[in-house]
């Protein structure tokens, strides 16, 4: 066990867990921003996504260790009125089906976004692509990305 | 969570009327302020309406509280469901607050996701609980106005004399009190101003944001966490060596129950650390354990030499095959599938002196209430359900073995239990869609004409794997239908449309393979069915000549079926769970190899209540029938299956799919389910084009694993 100190949307945060023991299981189980979702636990889903300094990160492969004093953001911080353009072409779109993947889905697209505000439909798809839906929203989630795109220029 | 209502009888009043179902309707009428217009939060909505078991209760500031009962898996009858009450009640939507409900079997009958059986079983009677409300509120404001009730109308949320208007906040109190209205009127469907709209998904906000609301989500004071090591299907428990698990940080106790070894610990990761540490050795049940290669001659064996179950046999089978001019005979196999959704199994349950309480995604909450009654040996009555919202479901949370898991870890702890399954535990699980393989085969007279059709099925665990009253049943004199069962420790399970999630794939696809050998256009084809089973029908028909033979005219019609250049199409058609769903799939040749672009659907799923959540569903189920058609493969090794994460165990993604148009029958028809009927047509329409386009007929999923599936690109991104 080891004591960590971690910046999280904006706040800080202290807490005593093993080195290895993954981001994703912190922020569920230590902090209760349950908003990350565990599904694979492998880094095949997306479920877990999360941003670190802005960057879209699994955080179920992610140890607490190597965060350090980096910036992480979760879905529950990506805007403090759950109005950032992406969220609200989520809810425009109206993409959620089960709505468990959505959150690692709306991560993700955050960090295309700001790398690349106004992506084709290629770097759309490829960007999102390694977001797993099993309900299959995918036709939305493309034009809700669009939208958000849209939204931000 | 969303937050557990309170109850307290002092402040409402429960008004039971008897029509059908149990309806109860609620008014809250505890506060007598009068309505302010102001933003009224959730929680000041619902604390003020004190009153569940019921499906609405109206709140003196003139929200409306409507209690959605079934299970929420992402076929969006949180939305839907309340669509109904408050449009027979007439209320704006905007006032109207939608809450889950526990498992209530007195209040409600048929809380279950499954089946896509929900809208149609509770379309009348969620249209009876607005439309009985809504009239005893249009009685007391005759009441207090001293005027008929006929020359009152509503709208928006009050009862309208002239230029007098009542809200319904006003008038809950009075109504509440009068008496309950039998027989009373709904709406002319022409009349609907919610029903038909498309209104958003009423979990958004909360789902967007990242709130608490599955069952994975659940954190309560005191619980352990727990994670279970199952033994492969055909196995037991032989011995367990737990020294090395238990020494890692967190863990709590390694406890064994029937063939389970179980780990208790502070938190998650600690038990996934465990488990790798965790020495456990199985042995046989009895005999020989499980593989593919067997199935497969399991397979073999039983389609040609077992005895079939007869479940339709029509004219003489015999005679038309022995003077057929023509026989066309095909052979279909799907290995199993696990449901997967994206949230694995879990729950939470705490035994107590007193009764159990249950949290957690189940698409039976009553069947775990009486799987924990049993195991504590109370009554169910001692036993709560509070369904969570659930991550997917696709049938895999029909079963209880979870909850089951659950319930005798917390008896056996004393303690509140979380129970988490790994992805892995997830997929290698069981309870899976059954592997299956058809034998069909047809005769054609010397006019080509249809006159004799066979279908023999193996199912493993699946002993009825036809469908013997559907389409083209009814419309062949000759016709046997036979299906045959092997027995396998692997457990088996519904998955999303049963049986026809792939029985549509084989037949559409068999179907055009004998009207290729009938030299006839596919569509042609099954219109010159279906017509021969209207005119002259052969024995029983379950499904509707009429709707299905417009669902094929609508979609060849939309698709421009037969006027494209360059473009191969392929049809397919399927009834299942009462609704009708027509797809045209479309792909071109580029450099050799066949493109897929587009599916066209047309469904007939009678009145469409939410046309963005319907639009969801069938979009959906083809995605998740083309996914599974095309890519996933379940293989087995020794009673355990060989892919066991999304590593190996292949979903569909984004880049593989094509553009998806849908279209719906308008025909005012009460509105049947639609949670499954659009994914067993998708793989047979698929296939049906990438022949036409390519040559290649593939008989097996999943397609891409298939010899004739080489060099075929997926999907058309740009």
């Amino acid at each position: 066990m080891a004591n960590y100190k971690l910046q999280i949307n904006g706040k800080s945060y202290e807490v005593d867990v093993d080195e290895d023991t993954p981001l994703l299981w912190v922020l569920r189980d230590n902090l209760g921003l349950v908003g990350t979702k565990y599904s694979c636990g492998i880094a095949q889903c997306g479920a877990c996504t999360v941003h670190i300094n802005d960057e879209a990160v699994r955080s179920c492969v992610l140890p607490i260790s190597a965060v350090k004093d980096d910036k992480v953001t979760t879905i529950e911080g990506l805007s403090e009125k759950g109005d950032h353009p992406v969220q609200q072409a989520w809810e425009e779109v109206d993409v959620a089906q089960c709505g468990y993947c959505q959150a690692g889905q709306i991560m993700t697209a955050a960090a295309l976004l700001k790398k690349n505000a106004a992506p084709s439909d290629e770097e759309i798809v490829e960007g999102m692509n390694a977001n797993i839906c099993r309900c299959g929203t995918y036709h939305r989630i493309k034009e809700a990305v669009k939208l958000a795109s849209a939204k931000t220029k | 969570m969303e937050k557990g209502l309170k109850t307290n009888r002092r402040d409402f009043l429960k008004i039971a009327a008897t029509a059908g179902g149990g309806l109860l309707i609620g008014f809250n009428w505890s506060g007598c302020d009068s309505p302010k217009m102001k933003v009224v939060s959730d929680e000041e909505v619902l604390n003020s309406a004190l009153n569940f078991n019921s499906y609405l209760s109206i709140s003196p500031t003139d929200h409306v509280v409507i209690y959605s009962p079934n299970p929420e898996l992402g076929q969006n009858i949180k939305t839907s469901f309340p669509m109904i009450v408050a449009e027979e009640l007439d209320v704006d939507w905007s006032k109207v607050r939608v809450q889950q409900a526990f498992l209530d079997t007195e209040k409600y009958d048929r809380q279950v996701t499954g089946g896509s059986g929900a809208m149609p079983h509770s379309w009348e009677r969620l249209r009876t609980a607005g439309a009985t409300a809504r009239q005893m509120l249009m009685e007391a404001a005759a009441k207090r106005l001293g005027v008929s009730i006929d020359d009152l109308k509503t709208e928006n949320g009050q009862v309208i004399h002239g230029s007098k208007k009542l809200t319904y906040g006003e008038l809950a109190n009075e109504a509440a009190l009068g008496p309950v209205p039998e027989n009373v009127k709904l709406k002319n469907i022409n009349d609907f101003k919610i029903i038909g709209t498309p209104v958003k998904n009423v979990d958004n906000k909360a789902m967007f944001t990242g709130q608490p609301l599955y069952g994975l989500d659940i954190y309560r004071e005191g619980m352990v966490h727990a994670m279970i090591q199952r033994p492969p299907f055909g196995m037991k428990l032989k011995s367990v060596d737990a020294e090395a698990a238990k020494k890692i940080k967190g863990v709590k106790d390694v406890v064994t129950f029937k063939e389970n070894v179980a780990i208790i610990g502070e938190a998650t990761w600690p038990l996934m650390k465990a488990r790798k540490q965790l020495k456990v050795q199985y042995e046989p049940v009895d005999g020989k354990l499980e593989s593919t290669a067997y199935h497969n001659q399991v397979f073999d064996d039983m389609l040609n030499t077992g005895k079939g179950d007869i479940k339709r046999q029509d004219g003489d089978v015999n005679a038309a095959f022995s003077t057929a001019a023509k026989v066309v005979k095909s052979e279909y196999q799907c290995p199993f599938l696990s449901h997967s959704p994206m949230e694995p199994m879990n729950f939470f349950a705490h035994v107590k002196a007193d009764g159990v309480e249950l949290v957690g995604p189940t698409q039976t909450p009553d069947r775990a209430r009486n799987a924990a009654a049993e195991i504590c040996g109370v009554s169910p009555d001692k036993v709560t359900v509070e369904m969570t919202r659930l991550g997917g479901g696709f049938g895999r949370r029909l079963r209880a073995d979870f909850v089951e898991e659950a319930v005798e870890l917390s008896k056996m702890l004393n303690a509140p239990v979380k129970l988490t399954w790994s992805r892995e535990d997830d997929i290698t699980g069981g309870a899976y869609r059954p592997a299956v393989k058809y034998r069909f085969e047809a005769a054609l007279d010397s006019d080509n004409k249809l006159v004799g059709y066979k279908l023999r099925g193996v199912g493993i665990n699946a002993g009825n794997c036809t469908r013997e009253n559907n389409f083209p049943s009814g419309s062949v004199e000759n016709l046997l239908i036979e299906s045959l069962e092997y027995k396998s420790p692997i457990t088996t399970n519904a998955w999303r449309a049963p049986i026809t999630n792939f029985l549509a794939f084989a037949e559409q696809s068999f179907l055009d393979e004998v009207a290729e050998a009938a030299g006839k256009d596919p569509v042609a084809f099954r219109l010159e069915l279906l017509d021969r089973a209207k005119s002259n029908p052969v024995g029983e028909i379950h499904y509707d000549i009429d709707r299905m033979k417009k669902v094929v005219e609508t979609v060849a019609e939309k698709s421009g079926w037969g006027k494209k250049q360059g473009v191969s199409q392929g049809i397919s058609v399927y009834f299942s769970h009462r609704s009708y769903v027509g797809q045209v799939a479309e792909a071109r040749m580029v450099n050799g190899a066949p493109v897929l672009d587009k599916i066209y659907a047309v469904t007939d799923c009678g009145i469409v209540v939410n046309p963005t959540g319907a639009d969801q569903q069938v979009r959906g189920g083809m995605v998740d029938g083309m996914g599974h058609a095309m890519f996933t493969n379940m293989t087995f090794t020794d009673g355990i299956s060989d892919q066991k994460n999304f590593d190996s165990y292949r979903l569909i993604k984004m880049k593989e799919i094509p553009e998806i148009e849908t279209h719906f029958i308008k025909n005012g028809i009460d509105p049947t389910g639609l949670g499954e009927p659009a994914l067993p047509p998708t793989g047979g329409a698929i296939a049906n084009a990438i022949y036409k386009a390519s040559g290649k007929r593939v008989r097996n999923q999943p397609f891409m694993e298939q010899e004739e599936m080489k060099n075929v690109k997926l999907g058309d991104p740009a």
